[in-house]
């Protein structure tokens, strides 16, 4: 017999007992703690239905409770009982009742075998542990904590704000440098009898009884004192989640486990009766003298961790529904807003969709519909083309679009004309890229067959929107990457900014544009502003569009497609 | 929140406890197994009016689901459905002929029976068309989520209601006692759903799929809730206040989290749109017993004259859990 186990046991009994008979049989000692809280009646079944096993032994019990002291007497008792009892055994594997063998027992006693000097113990110093409950690390060691977390957490904060004040700084006994890790440890005899027979054990005892989760630090300080043969890592496969608590498996779990080559496992759930009968089966004694091997289950649990802590980003939903500026991303992926361009150009959005391999839509805030791509009157994930229905929640609508079309790139016509609900969040998103063309607005203006002194009100109506937009668009909150042309400006030359805009979405094509879209005639559009002008209206937004026709002198074929090479 | 509102809070909720109590006296025992009751045991509860042809197949689910014990509420049924539930072992069942709108439709019949009987159980709060659906569903029974809810100190599990619909009109496919209704009823919205939050009771409301789509697009507002929070580690001091909506006190709302990550969730599948829907919604119309002057009832029967469609070219066709946390409806949350 080359290894004995001592189990701390509080809770479903009848899994504590055939695991211990698990490895009772197959000739390793137990010594088992019950916590002093179960029932007399429980306490006394258990050790009956334990008793035709020879080398199984109940050590005294003690009264336990998570992140007390109470851990590390139980566990000293049991392992002083192991030691004495057994003079054979050479490594001491602690374990708790809900931990599962996922290996052969024989395969453990052959590892441990090999390594008869070894200590597995995780024990790494304070400032390499990343994992902290309460945000405390270092004052676990020179803070006192005579308060339970669980049950007095009142009284637990306030005498730690009252030391904190106090500057209370506990010396911490000569020659211990503190070391964090896993409560589950496996030590050898000659390591464990000098921590436990050590005659400073007092004084250490003393110290401990009062720091914060002694269980994670007492072993993986002291052993550092006595033993040079130390590897850092428990033989327990055992995961915590974001509250430091620990991962359950499940039945589902049995291949990963399998997979995990790892010895023991913890924390099962008490039901999990699928893994019980695998793993405590005879026939699932498979060698493999693989070394364990946590690596996949550790990447589900982080994942957890992380959906647990982060969300996916973009993500509205019932249990995700982030406060103002902790979305961790407005939406979920990256789309361009186009402004005026369909104003501008005949074609704009067919020309678009031949240009890039995105999906292209109309107007999604029209106020009649919504201007699905194609015209269709529902849309990915089911989204309805009523305009009543969109600007209810208009936020919520866009995300939802990009949500539902995750993996394909979408392009929306934005103007004045429009419904305005979301012209912060697109401003404020670092996924939008908005290209705008200002005062483009003022184009079906200019050909609509309205009295004029409507169109003038319509004009002031659409200029003021947009300009407020644009402030949104260049204030200091804004994320999305913008791009603002006045009028003026962009027809000058209307390629360069075509190729900026497509060579960011990625062209379908070539890198150069060969083929543009069909620009409107502007032909009076010149005298058309100086009338809105005359009539006490300022047009600012188009830039200084000239009154003469000299643009048109540049583009003396306004209607014809130009190619460009 | 300030001292004064979870002061009002507290006495919003000691009326409704108050009103539970009062109501007490409408319901009357048919069957009362609750002695059997062990203090483990997960319980549904429910209040049902003429769903005899349902219930086979909403009991076999949740009994495969690991619940233990069934309350039920019988609203004056008279298709035998009270007679049925009487029969079964692990049932008990309430009658009464009161109104199920002057007794907040049901909120408080179900108030009192959980005070009564439900003292710090986990309990399941649902209608006989809902249907639960949480991760891991398919691999994990009901208790290994309550067991891991309880070691996370978590006391109330969410569970958006998601409409499900056939494709086709509804009457196209007569559904028989016993099947499963999302044989017939397996498509849903995927992500057409509107969030804001409640700032009285702190808790989400949800709006959307196919019932906001098809029959409130021109009056969103109205457009049902779909946010529940069904499954709570209950205790007699808390109430429902609004269906299954919200409870106090408030922080049993806070089912979602609000710093951008993922608390876990799960989906109520609602096999609503099936063949029975159209007699159902005459009924209750002509009950008039339903919240906001059956507003929602009448919208239905307006849009089943022309004997609608709900599906449509972007409706989802439900697989599993799986899907619908992939989609967002849902999440696993740090369950692992």
């Amino acid at each position: 017999m080359s290894v004995g186990f001592v189990m701390l046991v509080h809770t479903a009994l009848d899994r504590a007992e055939q695991v211990a008979r698990h490895w009772a049989r197959h000739d390793c000692p137990v010594v088992i703690h019950v916590d002093r809280k179960v029932k007399r009646r429980d306490h006394n079944a258990f050790v009956e239905a334990l008793s035709d096993l020879e080398n199984v032994r109940f050590s005294p019990r003690f009264s336990c409770e998570w992140g007390t002291w109470s851990l590390v007497k139980a566990s000293q008792a049991a392992s002083e009982l192991l030691l004495k009892d057994f003079s054979k055994v050479r490594h001491v594997f602690l374990a708790s009742g809900s931990c599962l063998p996922l290996r052969p027992v024989q395969e453990l006693k052959d590892y441990l075998a090999d390594r008869p000097m070894t200590n597995f113990i995780e024990s790494v110093t304070t400032e390499d542990v990343p994992w902290t409950v309460g945000g405390l690390d270092e004052e676990r060691f020179t803070l006192r904590f005579p308060f339970s977390w669980k049950r007095q957490r009142r009284l637990f904060d306030a005498y730690v704000r009252l030391q904190r004040r106090l500057k209370v700084n506990r010396k911490i006994p000569e020659g211990l440098v503190p070391h964090l890790g896993s409560q589950w440890w496996c030590l050898t005899r000659q390591t464990l009898t000098a921590i436990l027979e050590d005659p400073d054990r007092p004084t250490y005892d003393k110290y401990f009884s009062k720091v914060w989760i002694p269980d994670e630090s007492y072993y993986q300080t002291l052993v550092r004192l006595y033993s040079t043969n130390i590897e850092s890592r428990s033989l327990t496969l055992s995961k915590f989640d974001f509250q430091g608590k620990p991962h359950i498996f499940y039945d589902d779990h049995m291949q990963l486990l399998r997979r995990s080559d790892c010895f023991v496992a913890r924390k099962i759930w008490p039901n999990a009766n699928k893994l019980y009968d695998g793993f405590l089966s005879e026939n699932a004694a498979i060698m493999t003298g693989a070394e364990p091997n946590p690596g996949k289950i550790d990447r589900i649990f982080s994942r957890a961790v992380e959906r647990r802590t982060k969300g996916r980003p973009g993500l509205y939903m019932q249990s995700r529904f982030p406060n103002d500026g902790w979305e961790n991303g407005l939406t979920s992926a990256p789309y361009a807003v186009f402004e005026g361009f369909s104003e501008l150009f005949e074609d704009f959005e067919d020309w678009l969709a031949r240009m890039v391999g995105a999906r292209v839509h109309g107007h999604l805030f029209a106020p009649d519909r919504v201007e699905f791509a194609g015209g269709q009157s529902v849309f990915a994930g089911a989204l309805s083309d009523s305009a009543t229905l969109r600007d209810y929640r208009p936020e919520a609508f866009l995300t939802s679009l990009i949500w539902n079309t995750r993996g394909e790139r979408q392009c929306f016509q934005y103007s004045p004309r429009d419904t305005q609900g979301i012209g912060w969040l697109i401003a404020k998103d670092a996924n939008a890229t908005i290209s705008v063309i200002s005062g483009a607005w003022a184009v079906p203006l200019f050909y609509s067959n309205a009295n004029f002194s409507d169109i003038r009100k319509e004009a002031a109506r659409l200029q003021k929107i947009e300009a407020e937009h644009l402030a949104a668009l260049r204030s200091f909150y804004a994320k999305a990457r913008v791009r603002i042309w006045t009028l003026a400006d962009f027809v000058e030359n209307p390629m360069e900014p075509l190729q900026t805009v497509i060579d960011e979405l990625g062209n379908r094509t070539s890198h150069r544009l060969t083929e543009a879209p069909r620009m409107v005639s502007l032909e009076g559009f010149g005298q058309f502003l100086q009338n809105l002008k005359n009539q006490g209206m300022h047009p600012h937004l188009m830039g200084d569009f000239p009154m003469s026709n000299t643009v048109e002198r540049n583009q003396k074929k306004p209607r014809k497609p130009y190619l460009v090479n | 929140m300030g001292f004064v509102r979870s002061y009002q809070l507290r006495w919003v909720r000691k009326r409704w406890r108050i009103r539970a109590l009062r109501k007490r006296r409408e319901l009357s025992a048919v069957v009362d197994r609750t002695a059997t009751i062990k203090p483990d045991d997960i319980l549904v509860m429910s209040t049902l009016r003429n769903e005899r042809v349902r219930l086979p197949f909403f009991l076999t689910y949740y009994r495969n689901l690991g619940v233990n014990h069934f309350i039920f509420v019988d609203n004056n049924s008279d298709d035998g459905s009270r007679e049925y539930l009487a029969e079964q072992d692990d049932v008990s069942v309430w009658t009464t002929r009161a109104s199920y709108k002057r007794a907040r439709f049901g909120v408080d019949w179900l108030n009192w029976l959980a005070r009564k009987h439900a003292h710090n159980h986990w309990v399941l709060t649902v209608d006989p068309d809902e249907f639960f659906i949480y991760p891991f569903s398919d691999t994990r029974n009901l208790r290994a989520l309550t067991d891991w809810l309880n070691a996370s100190s978590i006391k109330s599990f969410g569970a958006m209601l998601l409409d499900m619909y056939p494709k086709g009109t509804l009457d196209a496919q007569p559904y028989t006692e016993g099947q499963n209704p999302f044989e017939i009823a397996c498509w849903f919205d995927a992500g057409n759903y509107m969030i804001s939050k409640n700032p009285r009771f702190g808790n989400l409301w949800i709006q959307g799929g196919p019932r906001a789509r098809a029959f409130f697009p021109d009056n969103p507002a109205r457009a049902p809730a779909l946010n529940k929070i069904p499954l709570v580690k209950w205790n007699r001091a808390y109430t429902y206040v609004s269906s299954t909506h919200n409870l106090l006190p408030r922080g049993l709302n806070l089912v979602y989290d609000e710093w951008g990550g993922e608390k876990a969730s799960g989906i109520l599948l609602h096999a609503k749109f099936l063949s029975t829907f159209a007699d159902k919604a005459e009924e209750e119309l002509e009950r008039r017993q339903h919240y906001a002057a059956s507003h929602e009832y009448r919208a239905y029967a307006e849009k089943l004259k022309d004997n609608p469609d709900l599906w449509c070219n972007w409706s989802e066709k439900y697989i599993n859990w799986r899907q619908l946390e992939i989609l967002g409806l849902m999440s696993k949350g740090n369950w692992a």
